[in-house]
């Protein structure tokens, strides 16, 4: 049984002019001691997946349909009591431009300890001071950090310290949404560094959302592709990169340039996302595809399997003739 | 070496005074200063792409900066087509704004968003008396508007920011920068903030205009990647200093300094196949209030010995276009 298995997720927000369809039939799985990487440009739904799973969307935002099992029990019809006791404690998640996600009133030792004793109760002081220590030392910070304030550490401190809170209850799953922007590519590095060496120590399973190609290939087992609301590709990240199959997976591979290849002129794909208030019909894909046929414009592609090796694509090029 | 620059920079420093707070003034008379750029020196030459590159708080941004007297330098000099701009007042500046311009980094906020785009781009055609009447500005703003694609030009005109994707909106930032004809170009993270699958885009534009225009640009980065397919030439800013300078190729594939082989290693590759090596230095960048004594990087360089905690390395000519500033490279 999967850690996390995402069933056909379907999130909406709501506005003035009708619903956004942010996230429109989503299903992957993410195993324990696995890296997902969940990647795709503004607005194809990534962050929404991972606030759907959390239930942390904004007042506009609904999961309107599917399911979202976590080993095996579905989170969908949990109520808030319930999902209190899975966020934090079973899943985490560290946001974007996390740094300053800290209250810069309080140290980050207390913030830490905040975390647990939220989270669990009755846990005594000699133990929040153990369990804050320890997890200090496993995102590589000194003990002494911890009672330094926010503004006494750096980008890189500051994201490693909310990594150490994301882990203060031992959750199982972790969500880290775009964990390397706004850091220098350095730093960046020794970050993700630190959250693959937890992932080997802890088992634990990791959803990684980011723009960025080249993060992924670095430090992620799977690749799932969204664009749009919906998935385009989804496989193992090694068969991705080998073989893409969906023309926005190629179109997003060519625009990374590699810094050690030959120079190349550098390509990219014309147009832009398109508005999920009224998407294209049939492939949302299809106004930016070269290759787009007539069915494209008409009926949308179905996520399926090609080739074996759980390498799932969703395009007409596809179809069995 | 016959080559004239368009833009030379010789020993620029910009120092900015830092506040101390009430306690610590009472304590001592020692002013603080930022030392944002602390005595760099490059050249840019006709229709080159001079990369400027370096982490946060190498001085990169308030380079560009200087480079166009925006802001005044605290020492060294500026050179504009072989003239001393350095010590010009704003008014004797005006007349040679036309010829240096800047695309900035967030599309976002770089426009007006009360002004239509043949407003944004042709403000500057006014101010600069360039055009003698308004027929005479929208025909050069249709012009540019072709040239950085943004057709048919005559729909984009009467279109405000907020109707232009990220894309879009840097367009009309080039165009604006480019209605001008100017020498050189300042070029900000123009990308940074746009959506991977069109950065390309932009950039072939910077370099299909540059050719077409014959201006050139200092390419003001922290993506070497990116850097390493536009730019001629980089410079690798750490802390205010240039650690090492020299042609694309060479810096990417030939390094000398420690710091350019660590950022290097650190670029990720968008492939599985060839992961990251673990980084070969430790530690994050030291203020540029107080900066490390001697050599700047020697607090986290992996070869460090006595002589580069003492004595600042100066920036040597290794071989051709490539220079570097280390005590230990050499060997």
């Amino acid at each position: 049984m999967s850690l996390l298995n995402i069933d056909n997720l379907v999130t909406y927000y709501s506005t003035k002019r009708g619903p956004v369809r942010a996230v429109e039939g989503v299903s992957f799985r993410v195993e324990k001691g696995q890296a997902t990487g969940l990647v795709g440009e503004s607005g194809c739904g990534k962050t929404t997946v991972a606030l759907s799973i959390m239930r942390i969307l904004p007042s506009r935002g609904k999961v309107v349909g599917g399911k979202i099992l976590w080993k095996g029990v579905d989170l969908v019809n949990f109520r808030e009591k319930q999902m209190r006791e899975v966020r934090w404690k079973e899943i985490s998640i560290v946001f974007q431009g996390a740094m300053n996600a800290l209250d810069p009133l309080y140290k980050l030792g207390d913030q830490i300890s905040e975390a647990i004793q939220i989270h669990e109760s009755r846990v005594s002081k000699t133990d929040l001071i153990k369990r804050t220590g320890e997890l200090l030392g496993l995102v590589g910070l000194e003990p002494v950090r911890a009672s330094s304030y926010p503004h006494e550490l750096s980008g890189g401190m500051r994201q490693r310290g909310l990594i150490a809170m994301a882990l203060a209850c031992r959750p199982e799953l972790l969500i880290a949404d775009e964990p390397g922007t706004a850091l220098d590519v350095i730093v960046q590095a020794q970050i993700l560094s630190v959250m693959e060496d937890l992932r080997k120590r802890l088992n634990l399973g990791m959803i990684l959302i980011t723009h960025d190609l080249s993060t992924v290939a670095d430090t992620c087992d799977k690749v799932v592709i969204m664009y749009a609301g919906k998935i385009a590709e989804h496989a193992d990240v090694l068969e991705l990169f080998e073989k893409p199959l969906h023309p926005y997976t190629q179109g997003l591979i060519r625009a990374f340039p590699s810094i050690r290849s030959a120079r190349t002129r550098m390509t990219s794909i014309p147009g832009s996302p398109p508005d999920l208030l009224d998407p294209p019909k049939g492939c949302r894909f299809h106004p930016r595809c070269t290759y787009a046929k007539p069915i494209c414009k008409q009926v949308e592609p179905v996520l399926t399997e090609k080739g074996g090796k759980e390498h799932f694509v969703a395009c007409h090029l596809y179809d069995d003739a | 070496m016959t080559e004239e620059a368009v833009v030379k920079v010789v020993n620029l420093k910009k120092w900015f005074p830092v506040k101390k707070g009430f306690f610590k003034s009472l304590l001592t008379r020692k002013e603080l200063f930022l030392r944002a750029v602390d005595g760099i020196s490059f050249d840019i030459r006709t229709r080159e792409i001079f990369g400027l590159a370096g982490e946060s708080g190498s001085g990169k941004t308030t380079a560009g900066r200087l480079v166009l007297k925006t802001i005044d330098p605290t020492a060294g000099k500026i050179f504009f087509k072989g003239k001393d701009i350095t010590g010009l007042t704003r008014k004797e500046m005006k007349p040679l704004r036309p010829e240096m311009q800047m695309v900035f980094q967030d599309p976002y906020e770089s426009l007006n968003p009360r002004m239509t785009v043949k407003d944004t781009i042709a403000e500057g055609l006014g101010v600069q008396r360039i055009v003698s009447d308004e027929k005479e500005a929208e025909e050069k703003v249709l012009r540019i508007l072709e040239d950085v694609k943004l057709v048919p030009s005559e729909q984009f005109i009467s279109r405000y920011p907020h109707e232009l994707s990220g894309g879009q909106r840097q367009r009309v930032a080039i165009a604006r920068a480019f209605v001008l004809d100017p020498e050189f170009i300042v070029a900000d993270e123009p990308i940074s903030m746009l959506d991977v699958s069109i950065r390309a885009e932009i950039l072939n534009l910077i370099l299909e205009l540059s050719e077409k225009y014959n201006v050139s640009f200092l390419y003001i980065t922290h993506d070497l990647a990116t850097a390493r397919h536009l730019c001629d030439r980089i410079a690798i800013m750490y802390l205010g200093k240039i650690m090492e300078m020299g042609t694309a190729e060479e810096i990417v594939n030939e390094p000398l300094h420690y710091y350019t082989k660590a950022l290097i290693a650190a670029v990720p590759v968008p492939d599985p196949k060839s992961r990251r090596t673990r980084s070969i230095v430790k530690g994050e960048i030291p203020s540029p209030i107080n900066p490390p004594s001697g050599c700047r990087f020697h607090t986290r360089c992996p070869a460090a010995e006595k002589i580069c905690r003492e004595k600042e390395p100066e920036l040597i000519r290794v071989s051709g276009e490539h220079y570097v500033a280390c005590h230990k490279s050499g060997q």
